[in-house]
């Protein structure tokens, strides 16, 4: 029987949105406050949703300690007090929280259990957040 | 189509124990979960039911009507409750969060279904505000 399994996990990281391929003026026009020069931070909640078959032995979808240390190891460390642009995985990428969003989903899903990974969500702000889903 | 959610508070009390396994490899898999005298969580259901509003009342479902069918069908059972003592789906079974969500949908969809209209589409169970599980019917 397929259930489901979400965990959130919080990262504080500091970013600047800001992109080569336009002019100083067309930044500023673009990104707005997100366009500081010096950047600013954000306290993230990385939603991660699980699928799978609920194991009849402990009634789970996933080990939750294994689900952890994935995160831990592959986002938290990475990540979490981080300047997003520094991180190679931006370097030529505006850490939008899109971005951020699809960077998280293909790390985990490439750390966990082929076909485990459901969805990841990135909230931003209280009032703002982006899914990225193993449906596309 | 339009979802709808509805959300519900429920206390429960648990404990995690697969009897076909000792007492040792329950401490180890389930670790704290596995203390026999249980422990007890603030669960939040999530109900969504999907469908197109009715022509006339706009509603996909009567949300009263909603309402009332959680709390006679999920929360009578599961409120202020050892969920493994006295629901009697968990006599065997461990009541994870994915094992309730799972019971939560066996429990409530005859009675969605029965009223005609909407169709049970998910249920979500937060055991904390950090971790939840949801359940879709069968694929």
């Amino acid at each position: 029987m397929k259930a489901y399994f979400g965990r959130r996990y919080m990262l504080s990281a500091s970013h600047r949105l800001h992109t080569q391929a336009l002019t100083a003026e067309q930044n500023r026009a673009v990104y707005g406050k997100c366009n500081n020069a010096h950047g600013h931070g954000h306290n993230y909640v990385v939603e991660v949703l699980v699928g799978g078959a609920v194991a009849a032995e402990t009634g789970m979808v996933v080990d939750l300690a294994e689900l952890d240390e994935a995160v831990r190891e592959r986002i938290m460390n990475r990540f979490d007090h981080a300047n997003l642009n520094r991180d190679r995985l931006f370097a030529d990428r505006v850490p939008t929280t899109e971005n951020l969003c699809r960077a998280i989903f293909e790390l985990l899903r490439d750390a966990l259990p082929a076909g485990q990974l459901e969805q990841v969500r990135v909230e931003e702000t209280e009032n703002n957040f982006f899914e990225c889903s193993a449906r596309g | 189509m339009i979802y709808l959610t509805r959300r519900a508070m429920f206390s429960a009390s648990h404990y995690y124990w697969n009897e076909s396994w000792t007492a040792e490899k329950n401490e180890r898999v389930f670790g704290r979960c596995a203390n026999r005298n249980g422990h007890g969580h603030n669960y939040t259901l999530e109900v969504t039911v999907a469908g197109d509003p009715d022509p006339v009342t706009g509603f996909v479902v009567d949300l009263k009507w909603l309402k009332d069918a959680m709390e006679r069908e999920v929360l009578a059972a599961y409120d202020h409750k050892h969920l493994n003592l006295d629901a009697p789906e968990f006599a065997h079974a461990i009541p994870t969060t994915e094992n309730i969500a799972i019971a939560a949908w066996q429990r409530l969809e005859p009675a969605i279904t029965a009223a005609g209209g909407a169709r049970l589409s998910r249920i979500r169970v937060y055991e904390t505000p950090e971790i939840f599980a949801e359940y879709r019917g069968e694929a």
